[in-house]
């Protein structure tokens, strides 16, 4: 679909561009079918979609500013990129919140019918930046009249002037699409399914996103185009996926694999929703979704489910996972398989719902009465939370535990190329219930310490059990001190045996040396570009990343003290630090910036360059 | 009988519903008589007892749990039904009981209890109202009367109290009964009507604290009270009550009055029949607030039945369906989705 065009088209290796507007302007729909369409045509991708708490804002305020940034390249990426090459703003707003990160001399376009009284004045801007020489000064400024344009082509639609102007967003992206090559046939696809029934809508936006790209062919203010080819990725099949997704196909996976049928008990949260709302989607797969009336009922409910033998899970945020921590416990005493995912966003309290944070592995790890131990991982990017959810799953029936997947904002959002897995590549996971009658005691222990799971149906096995402390082996209620110290002790040791099962911790670089940098989660992808951008100049500097937070792999130890310093970078106060320095006795430095946003790789590179001051082997 | 439950090849006895815990209530609980009636009753709704599972939160009520001989989970506060959902969704196919008391259910647990009832989850609840808090030793529930001196409330309580067969009405229960622990045929007669109920089964039974709130029912329930204050309903039957029968309840339009049928004037066809199955949620309402009138007894026997089909129905018929229409799921198909590409 690519146009014939006399206009030079230059390469290049990578770009940002970030779309931004009110948040009623369709940013992150444009945002993510130009990520779509760019996925399929073979780059590798990140993205950070960036919005307000609120669905509506009110229109043309900073506040009320929507932006997704996607960073694509021709080779292997891991970040939505720290700087933006590209800025396309919909309105002064828009402009004023996001030109402070563009690139100095990156490219701007504009939508030129916004910048009118009222919109500069709700953005702050005093003077009119169109006609103030100095504002935009340095950068590539294309201002465009979208509104204008759109509605010119689309003035026989028949459309009212309200859902004309909602067609804005796919100009932008038809323009878009022509100054990076990109074809247009995924987002018309997408059009037809979306708008089937809706046949004035589906014309209209055809003719906006037609209209947008044929606008930068014809039109005499761009003097180039540019390109990006496809990146060298592994052979393979891929597809575009943010980790919201991937981690409802984990659990579909590991419903599959383990022939134990799905049941998710959840409550609407930001930023975790799209899972419930991608498994209420698989019905065929036998998945029973239960919208439950709070966060409490969503866990009980899935403990209830598992302890009728089902795969149980339940999804949340942090706030959710605060009022669910007594039913953690219940589950830690009645020893129930269940999966606990926090899409971690940031806090305390309400926080910044839409933004991301790291700010639960404390909470996660120790944050119950009483001695509740529970094993706890980490996806490290959108695609890991597949994996780290059939982990989950994993460790949660074979230790009847339950089992804390943390992921964030950032990563269950964000989307990137992910070369997928065969069903057969994909382990089973053995499950066995208790069946015989003969010699059977509900809190006997296998090798790993595990009790028995019995489905209640089962003649002969009927048999209590509660939040009350037990008795070893029978299960039943006992207040003995003796008993509560053993049972005490027996469950630590139970959730330590995990250990034996995760892989060792891994170092990526040289495997000794100055230093090491250690993250855990989301920040998996800044890490590694800056610690890839460091070594490059020389630096004698490696990365390690947990995804097995508690228990931590038994080499992990072994690991820190190959490297003098340990740098731990996380959006927290330093919740992984505090907990290496309490096991491992290793005074590890910190780096902490919490915005409620991804790292920049940058930023952590700084750190690199500012710890390694002239040790840089060069 | 639950038509989905399969039938047991030997007739069962109240004796193997016991799991031999020492049982540990205060001598003269009612929840003595509860367990002893639950015990004699689920015999008889021959359901096998490896299909009975009880789930109870906390609370001198909740123990019951461990002394039933049965699949059983004692959980936490207030979280009893909401366990119990993910029980029977998950396994339609067991018979899913929930003992839970005035605090368990209407205090800490009501947000549970309400959405309960309106997704009519089949479930049978049985409360076991004794209007205070007995586990924490003597503090007021959300049932309590107002004005109730207790260790919180030592100048008397300035709470209002929930009705609670009021309150599951309108959350949308599809049967709402009353009985009592001092009428223990009675109560093994809801139990059973319960236990054949498809659908939320709520089961208020008025229970005597010996310790905290000890005779707070015996105005109702008490042997020289029974007749006046006692109401039993029967489906199809005049709604009748006091000595010899001879008091009748008539509806004068929404509002219910009592008639003597000894007086010649007033006749057996003015009283009030009661239709377990009436299409309209009034006159279950005016029931339910019956003794709110000093002069009208409280009414006891099952309020209102409604047949429609249950949650756990629905999400399995859901299932079935989106199933035939689009074939069982194939992980391949999923994993891959839509849109791919292909690296060579």
């Amino acid at each position: 679909m690519a146009q014939e065009t006399e206009k030079e088209t230059l390469d290049l290796k990578e770009v940002t561009i970030r779309f931004a507007g009110d948040s009623g302007d369709g940013m992150q729909l444009t945002g993510s079918q130009f990520s779509d369409t760019t996925a399929l045509m073979g780059n590798d991708l990140g993205t950070l979609p960036d919005y307000p708490a609120e669905i509506r804002a009110p229109a043309g305020t900073l506040y009320g500013v929507s932006g997704f940034q996607l960073h694509f390249s021709s080779n292997d990426i891991h970040t939505p990129g720290d700087t933006p090459d590209v800025l396309v703003a919909m309105n002064p707003a828009a402009l004023k919140k996001n030109l402070p990160d563009l690139k100095r001399d990156g490219i701007i376009i504009l939508n030129t019918d916004s910048f009118d009284a009222k919109n500069l004045k709700l953005a702050g801007y005093d003077k009119n930046p169109l006609e103030d020489e100095t504002a935009l000064e340095g950068y590539k400024v294309y201002p465009v009249p979208i509104t204008t344009l759109t509605s010119t082509a689309l003035k026989d639609s028949g459309l009212s002037i309200k859902d004309i102007n909602r067609c804005k967003n796919f100009f932008a992206l038809g323009l878009m699409y022509w100054l990076f090559n990109r074809p247009m046939d995924a987002t018309l696809t997408w059009l037809n399914s979306k708008f089937k029934n809706k046949p004035a809508i589906l014309s209209a936006n055809e003719i906006a996103l037609k209209t947008g790209y044929y606008f930068g062919d014809t039109t005499e203010i761009f003097e180039n185009r540019y390109s990006v080819e496809p990146a060298k990725l592994k052979k393979g099949i891929y597809r575009n996926i943010s980790g919201n997704e991937a981690t409802a196909l984990g659990l579909v996976t590991a419903s599959v694999k383990s022939g134990l049928p799905l049941f998710l008990g959840s409550y609407p949260i930001t930023p975790a929703t799209d899972i419930l709302q991608f498994l209420a989607s698989y019905k065929n797969f036998g998945v029973k979704t239960f919208q439950a009336e709070d966060e409490i009922a969503g866990i009980t409910s899935a403990i209830g489910a598992a302890f009728a033998g089902s795969l149980a899970v339940t999804t949340t945020s942090g706030p959710g996972v605060a009022l669910k921590t007594e039913a953690i416990g219940l589950a830690v005493m009645t020893e129930l398989p269940l999966v606990i995912v926090n899409v971690q966003r940031g806090g305390p309290s309400t926080g910044l719902p839409t933004k991301t944070e790291q700010a639960d592995l404390l909470q996660a790890v120790y944050g119950r009465n009483g001695e509740a131990p529970i094993p706890v991982l980490a996806a490290s990017t959108p695609s890991d939370c597949f994996y780290m959810a059939i982990e989950a799953a994993r460790i949660a029936v074979k230790y009847m535990t339950p089992v804390m997947l943390l992921t964030d904002g950032y990563i269950g959002n964000g989307s990137e190329p992910w070369r997928i897995p065969h069903e057969n590549e994909i382990p089973e996971i053995p499950v066995k219930f208790a069946t015989d009658p003969q010699g059977f005691a509900p809190y006997s222990r296998d090798e790993n310490l595990s009790r028995p799971w019995v489905k209640p149906g089962t003649p002969g096995l009927e048999h209590r059990i509660g939040g009350l402390e037990k008795a070893n082996i029978t299960g039943n209620v006992n207040y003995d001190p003796s008993n509560h110290d053993a049972m005490v002790k027996l469950r630590d040791q139970k959730i330590k045996n995990v250990v034996n099962d995760i892989p060792d911790l891994s170092i990526q670089g040289d495997q000794e040396g100055e230093l090491l940098v250690l993250g855990w989660g989301g920040t998996y992808g800044a890490i590694k570009e800056a610690v890839d951008k460091a070594v490059s100049k020389g630096y004698k500097v490696s990365q390690a990343h947990l995804k097995y937070l508690h228990p931590m792999p038994k080499n992990t130890k072994d690991v820190l003290n190959k490297f003098k310093k340990v740098l731990i970078p996380e959006i927290n106060l330093g919740q992984l630090a505090k907990i290496v320095r309490s096991e491992f006795l290793i005074d590890a430095l910190q780096f902490n910036l919490v915005r409620g946003l991804p790292f920049r790789s940058s930023d952590i590179e700084n750190k690199i360059v500012e710890i390694l001051g002239g040790k840089n082997g060069k | 009988m639950a038509n989905n439950i399969d039938v047991p090849q030997v007739k069962l006895t109240a004796k193997d519903f016991s799991s031999g815990q020492d049982v540990r209530w205060c001598p003269g609980c009612g929840d003595y008589s509860i367990l002893a009636q639950v015990q004699r009753s689920l015999p008889e709704i021959n359901v096998p007892k490896e299909k009975i599972v009880w789930i109870s939160g906390i609370g001198c009520s909740s123990r019951f749990t461990y002394y039933m001989n049965t699949y059983g989970f004692h959980t936490i506060h207030g979280r009893a039904t909401a366990i119990a959902t993910g029980v029977k969704i998950a396994n339609p196919d067991l018979s899913v009981w929930v003992a839970t008391g005035d605090g368990d259910l209407m205090s800490i647990g009501g947000n549970h209890f309400i959405h309960t009832c309106r997704k009519n989850i089949d479930l049978k609840i049985l409360l076991f109202n004794n209007e205070i808090y007995g586990l924490t030793k003597g503090q007021y529930s959300p049932t309590s009367a107002k004005g109730i001196v207790t260790k919180t409330s030592p100048y008397g309580s300035v709470d209002y109290p929930f009705n609670p067969a009021s309150l599951a009405l309108g959350a949308g229960a599809s049967f709402v009964a009353r009985t009592a622990d001092a009428e223990p045929k009675h109560m093994q007669e809801v139990i059973k009507r319960a236990a054949e109920h498809k659908g939320t089964a709520f089961v208020e039974i008025l229970q005597n604290c010996v310790i905290f709130n000890d005779g707070v029912f015996d105005p109702i329930t008490g042997k020289e009270n029974r007749a006046e204050k006692m109401l039993m309903l029967k489906h199809g039957e005049p709604m009748l009550f006091g000595k010899d029968n001879k008091k009748g309840i008539k509806l004068d339009g929404f509002k219910p009055v009592v008639i003597d049928l000894n007086d010649s004037k007033n006749s057996i066809n003015d009283v009030w029949v009661h239709d377990e199955k009436d299409a309209s949620h009034a006159r279950a309402f005016i029931l339910a607030h019956l003794e709110e009138d000093p002069t009208l007894p409280s009414p006891f026997g099952v309020i209102r039945q409604e047949l429609k089909p249950t949650y756990d129905e629905g999400v399995d018929r859901q299932i079935a369906h989106i199933t035939e229409k689009k074939g069982a799921g194939k992980l391949e198909k999923l994993l891959f989705g839509a849109n791919t590409w292909e690296v060579n």
